[in-house]
């Protein structure tokens, strides 16, 4: 055991992925299914997970200088706005950067209240989020219902930007391609799940994928990282050491925002919906909120979070007639005795004999239905997340000053 | 030689309150300069001028002759100041090395931080005044005294040649102490010229060449110590003689009030906090606790008041076994509680004061009848504490922030006391408050004494804890480690007991 | 004490008024970059606003708000954020009203069992929130979201098609699906009589709902429990400073579970309203009650009053805001930015006036002592 925590933190996480690759490949064998590990599967998880991902990512940058980010949400919905108009009217790009800047203006926001008026972070995030969809509506009922095929609730559909597909991997030769079609156990699985992965890769999420090492490197490298480290741990540290926390803070919030609104135009983009729909960020600025708390506030950890909750939205999305979902119960089951073992080991009673219980529920479904109902597909990422932070959350630290008001001059 | 600091005329004021008014101060270049003052007399406010952490509303700075604006820390930095903070500056989950370099990071292209020249510098600092650390290592894993010593490397790394110690000792045990004292010299050695704020006379008479007085925002007198003694700057700081705690002839009964055995405290990871700790207090009897900060005092607190659970063992309030039983149960049975910290465990700020005088004891006469607030008779209440234990506030309907720190402990300390408790934890109650308030609060303990009450005293302060206890128990790593007479300690032997030192010299526990 | 209390009245309503104002301000300048003209629009809202069916419509829809703010404010005052009203009410309503058409019992009876299982759901979903917080450290925030994506696009849409009834209630009419209907017993009746009293005859067959004295006793017992009782003083006091109330005796997790089991109950309440003038739970039902509900107590700074002006101000923004279609002055979506910029304000709002309100309270108390002996 302790040679395995040795590893590096990438082989770590191979051996992990791996992991639950075979869970799915032997899972799915029971099922006459093959969506848990099919190419469709993954580019799915990963395409459901990048909203997810930039919304934790956002919350990262803001949570790390001090300031809790409830706005996650609002700024996104501003994003997907945004993001549509930006797309409809300058190009695929543009609906990208003006769903930066439109979910960025939400982080101004939040800014402003938080660190100049000393509001309440989680009741001004709460504002936030009532003024976005407001702000939007109003904003669909000006210039939407003009377009053709717009309305007070939805945009004409909207262009993306390109693919890739990497070479060899996934085209030309296609190796993986090769390895997939020969179906051999497990060895063709986790060939599908990469191909699907490497194939017809969007620019966004390959963007998206990216800011991750970006951020690793910019918050733990970087002078600007190091300092807005300082402000969500111990402001005054920073503050008598000559530093303009009210700027980090403020720089570090409209970032927030920024990616909260990437997410926004991530999720009217075709990737996902290729379409301005009200409502339709359902709640996954907040998922961002629990990867970012699942990930122990770093960005590594935070994209696991986000594939985790992202594949059951991917899974359940093409899965009509929920063959595929009531396979992810016997999943369900088999990762809960997971917890469970690794609950006991830690010598924590009560999360061993819940994750045994839960365990036990899901297994007994999965043996006496042939398959689930549509709602429970529905609802199964939030039952995700609120389960995985039911186990999870208390070995976890944030921020030492994160969500705490911080004055000037008053250390 | 112009002097390295001259402050002319500086004045602040606060709403409501004056912290500096006119203070005049000369500081030579390359020596120890203490600033004396009892709590709120402005030495804090003065220093945070000095540092260009708050602009002063009126007056002059020169530093090393030249006339200086500091409109943050960064100018005083600039002009060659630094601040050891007395809270440290220090964020917990970061490096030394983080810490160290914040503000003034060496840089690689593209925004990068030059982690390896850093490190090295930091060294370099560290070794030219000896001053050791591991830069490496997170802050939270260092003790208090290796804080303190990342601290003012921190200040020596950005080149400060000028350096402001704001109560740099109140932490610290007097060995540590005598340690930070050969740090200070040797600074000043290599040429630095150091600001010290203080107000244990003892040690100000010992580290200092130059001796400035603050009272009451002014700057009273300078003084050079070989012309003083301790009992002249006392009576400089406070205009008065220095009041010191003193016990009269013991009360102490037979009568067991709180009697805890063999009590084991836990943290969620299982580390021991509070190891088998067995202690009695009778009623008329003051037992203090004396310890390091950190070595389970406040756990045993803790446990007693029914706000941490117990791993193992019993504590009996009178006869009953409150092991297990919740705090209001505790309370009621006569428990009262003065917490360290007033602000985070004592008082409701934006609350009214009546509402404050009803904490803890709201489930009783005269705050409740039945399952109703009594709001007549928590006010009358409320007055009566303002009125016996000189409670200043224009009426009991402000809120409890509105209220000075002395004044908010002397409402504390009164609502526990005329609640009739029958054992009374008081956990640094002296801590922060001005000289008149210390005062009140020593008479209510010696009175309450008088009258058979039991207390707990837990102390940093070695000379209220030597002149108001019966006993004196010592405390390292959650273990009392010494049973001790009060008439045969002094603050410097008691504090060798307090680091383990007595026990390594061969001393008898 | 003359002077005293119109202090108080000051502050308290300074910020507020800002706010408002404020709002009004920003939405007039929005207004007029998108070409309408600002008094026209306000002055249609208001004039329809003063016609006595509308006064019903605003106060119809006043009177769920009005639970949904108190709901949200019982747990503000201690400190939580009950996010999660939206789920409890939509989840209460349907269990509520699906018991209350299955049984038939004397009028008074049948109405207190609707109420009672609907105050029962919203607790125990909210409590189940409650015992997360204190048992596993999860924020009430994160779950109560996720509580209510699954009972409104789960759990809820599951249950309105298991219980609908077949068919719709009232033959050809494609909006009046739902629940089976409840008997007349166990409706509350509407308050026309009352109304028109003092009035003249209520038109287009308007009524005023009987559930307003419902909000009122809510608002009575809020106001009573919160700052009349010893467990209201717990309840603020563990919301101030839970490590000083813990200190004096108030158990901080009990707490939390009672306050969101308090808040849920109410929460429970919010759906009643519509259960009662429609007479069963529609396929279709009011949402977002519990969002603007939020809005509600912010506004109203969880004061007992404060809620009713505030929920008051929104139903007259919603319900007047209709005519701007009619009318054409302005697009009528620009009163939802109109109700987030008032939130936004009220909070910035609040906060700079407790701190010049803080300030002047220490001036005062240092002034008072000035000159007493030291």
């Amino acid at each position: 055991m302790r040679r395995f925590a040795e590893l590096p933190a990438w082989a770590r996480w191979a051996l992990y992925a791996a992991l639950g690759v075979l869970l799915l490949t032997i899972v799915q064998g029971f099922d006459d299914t093959n969506r848990l590990t099919a190419a469709s599967s993954s580019q799915a998880m990963l395409r459901w997970g990048m909203p997810i991902l930039l919304a934790g990512l956002g919350g990262l940058f803001a949570e790390r200088a001090g300031i809790v980010n409830i706005g996650l949400e609002g700024m996104m919905i501003l994003g997907t706005w945004f993001g549509a108009w930006g797309a409809l009217n300058y190009g695929a790009w543009a609906g990208l950067l003006l769903g930066i800047a439109g979910g960025a203006l939400g982080g101004l926001i939040h800014a402003i209240a938080t660190i100049s008026f000393g509001v309440d972070h989680v009741i001004s995030g709460v504002a936030v989020n009532i003024l976005a969809p407001g702000a939007t509506r109003f904003l669909s009922s000006e210039i939407f219902t003009g377009y053709d095929g717009g309305s007070i609730t939805q945009s004409p559909r909207v262009p993306g930007v390109g693919h890739i597909t990497v070479p060899v991997l996934a085209s030309g030769p296609d190796l993986l391609g090769d390895v997939m079609r020969a179906d051999v156990f497990f060895f063709s699985d986790v060939a599908g799940l990469t191909r699907g992965l490497a194939t017809q890769l969007s620019l966004v999420t390959l963007i998206a994928l990216l800011l991750v090492p970006f951020t690793a490197w910019l918050l733990w490298r970087t002078r600007f990282g190091l300092r807005l480290r300082v402000c969500g741990e111990r402001p005054e540290a920073g503050e008598s050491q000559g530093i303009n926390v009210y700027r980090y803070k403020y720089v570090a919030v409209v970032i927030s925002g920024g990616f909260a609104g990437l997410a926004g135009a991530f999720i009217v983009s075709p990737e996902l919906s290729g379409i301005y729909l009200e409502g339709q960020t359902t709640g996954r600025g907040f998922i961002g909120l629990a990867a970012l708390i699942l990930g122990n506030w770093r960005p590594s950890g935070i994209l696991i979070g986000a594939l985790l909750f992202g594949y059951p939205f991917g899974v359940g999305l093409r899965d009509l007639d929920g063959a595929a979902s009531h396979s992810l119960l016997l999943v369900n089951a088999i990762a809960l005795v997971g917890v469970a073992v690794w609950a006991h080991r830690r010598g924590q009673r009560t999360s061993t004999i819940l994750a045994v219980v839960l365990s036990g529920l899901a297994a007994m479904w999965y043996l006496v239905a042939e398959e689930v109902p549509d709602w429970w597909t529905d609802i199964l990422p939030y039952v995700i997340v609120l389960v995985v932070l039911v186990f999870f959350t208390q070995r976890l630290r944030p921020p030492a000053a994160a969500g705490r008001p911080y004055r000037k001059g008053e250390a | 030689m112009a002097p390295a600091i001259e402050l002319r005329g500086i004045t602040k004021r606060f709403p409501g309150v004056i912290a500096n008014e006119a203070v005049d101060l000369t500081v030579a270049e390359g020596e120890i300069h203490a600033i004396c003052g009892e709590n709120g007399a402005g030495k804090s406010t003065l220093m945070k001028i000095l540092y260009g952490m708050q602009a002063a509303d009126e007056g002059s700075m020169t530093v090393f002759g030249k006339e200086v604006h500091f409109a943050s820390p960064n100018d005083a930095i600039d002009a060659g100041i630094g601040m050891v903070h007395q809270h440290f500056m220090l964020a917990d989950q970061l490096t030394v090395l983080e810490n160290v370099i914040l503000g003034a990071e060496p840089m690689r292209s593209g925004g990068r931080i030059d982690f390896a020249a850093a490190k090295q510098h930091l060294v370099k600092v560290s070794e030219a005044y000896g001053l050791d650390v591991a830069p490496d290592e997170l802050i939270e894993a260092l003790e208090v005294g290796e804080r303190q010593r990342v601290e003012i490397i921190k200040v020596l790394y950005r080149g400060a040649r000028i350096l402001i110690l704001d109560e740099p000792t109140a932490v610290l045990v007097p060995q540590e102490v005598d340690e930070l004292f050969r740090n200070l010299r040797e600074l000043k050695e290599g040429g630095a010229t150091i600001l010290f704020i203080d107000h244990k006379l003892d040690e100000v008479l010992e580290i200092a060449d130059t001796i400035t007085v603050l009272r009451q925002g002014r700057s009273i007198a300078t003084v050079k110590p070989a012309d003083v003694t301790a009992s002249d700057l006392a009576e400089l700081m406070v205009g008065s003689e220095l009041p010191t705690p003193e016990t009269t002839e013991s009360t102490v009964t037979d009568v067991v009030a709180l009697a805890i055995t063999g009590v084991t405290v836990t943290d969620e990871e299982d580390r021991t906090l509070v190891n088998d700790v067995s202690l009695r207090v009778h009623r008329g009897e003051v037992v203090g606790i004396a310890g390091v900060e950190g070595n389970g005092q406040s756990e045993l607190v803790d446990a007693i008041v029914g706000t941490r659970a117990v791993a193992s063992g019993t504590i009996f309030l009178l006869g009953d076994d409150v092991t297990r039983a919740p705090v209001r149960h505790r309370r009621e049975l006569g428990l009262g509680y003065v917490p360290q910290d007033r602000q985070e465990e004592g008082m409701l700020l934006p609350a009214p004061l009546w509402e404050n005088a009803m904490l803890g004891h709201q489930t009783r006469a005269p705050f409740a009848k039945g399952p109703w607030v009594d709001r007549a008779g928590a006010r009358a209440r409320t007055e009566e504490i303002r009125r016996s234990f000189d409670v200043r506030t224009p009426n009991v309907d402000v809120a409890a922030h509105a209220l000075s720190g002395g004044n908010q402990q002397k409402l504390i300390v009164g609502r526990e006391m005329t609640a009739g408790p029958t054992v009374f934890v008081a956990a640094h109650p002296t801590r922060g408050i001005d000289v008149g308030a210390q005062a009140a609060v020593w008479d209510a303990i010696r009175d309450a004494r008088r009258l058979g009450l039991a207390t707990l005293l837990i102390s940093a302060d070695l000379d209220e804890l030597i002149g108001l206890s019966d006993t004196i128990v010592v405390m390292i790593r959650g273990k009392i480690v010494a049973t001790l007479d009060p008439h045969d300690v002094t603050p410097r032997s008691l504090g060798s007991y307090m680091t383990g030192a007595a026990f390594e010299s061969g001393a008898t526990p | 004490m003359n002077v005293a209390l119109g202090r108080r009245i000051m502050w308290a309503t300074a910020a507020p008024l800002a706010a408002l104002l404020f709002a009004v301000a920003m939405s007039s300048i929005v207004l007029v970059i998108s070409g309408s003209d600002p008094l026209a629009a306000y002055g249609d809202m208001i004039a329809h606003a003063r016609k006595l069916e509308t006064m019903i419509d605003i106060l119809n829809r006043a009177t769920p708000l009005y639970i949904a703010g108190v709901a949200v404010a019982i747990a503000f005052r201690m400190n939580l954020f009950n996010i999660g009203v939206e789920g409890q009410y939509l989840l209460a309503a349907l269990v509520a009203a699906h018991v209350g058409g299955l049984i038939s019992l004397p009028a008074a009876l049948h109405v207190a069992v609707i109420l009672l299982v609907a105050m029962s759901v919203g607790a125990a979903y909210s409590g189940l929130a409650g015992v997360l917080k204190v048992t596993r450290g999860i924020n009430e925030v994160i779950s109560t979201i996720m509580l209510n994506a699954i009972a409104i696009s789960g759990l809820g849409a599951w249950l309105v098609r298991e219980w609908q009834a077949s068919g719709s209630i009232e033959p050809g009419s494609a909006t009046r699906v739902g629940t089976t209907p409840i008997d007349e017993s166990g409706l509350i009746g509407d308050l026309n009589g009352v109304l028109e009293v003092f009035t003249r005859d209520i038109k287009q067959g308007k009524s005023l709902t009987g559930v307003l004295v419902l909000a009122l006793l809510v608002g009575v017992g809020y106001h009573v429990l919160v700052n009349r009782t010893r467990f209201g003083f717990d309840l603020r006091a563990s919301g101030i400073n839970p490590f000083a109330a813990r200190a004096g005796g108030v158990p901080p997790k009990r707490m939390i579970v009672t306050a969101m089991v308090l808040s849920g109950a109410v929460a429970g309440l919010v759906g009643v309203a519509e259960v009662m003038n429609v007479g069963f739970f529609p396929s279709n039902p009011i949402r977002g009650l519990g969002f603007i509900g939020i809005a509600v107590a912010l506004l109203g700074r969880n004061n007992p009053l404060g809620i009713g002006v505030a929920a008051l101000i929104f139903a007259f923004l919603d319900v007047s805001s209709g005519v701007l279609q009619f009318t054409g002055a302005a697009s009528r979506e620009i009163v939802v930015i109109m109700q987030g910029v008032i939130i936004l304000a009220a909070v910035v709002a609040y906060e700079v006036t407790r701190r010049a309100r803080e300030r002047e309270e220490a001036r005062s108390a240092a002034a008072a002592l000035a000159g007493s002996p030291a």
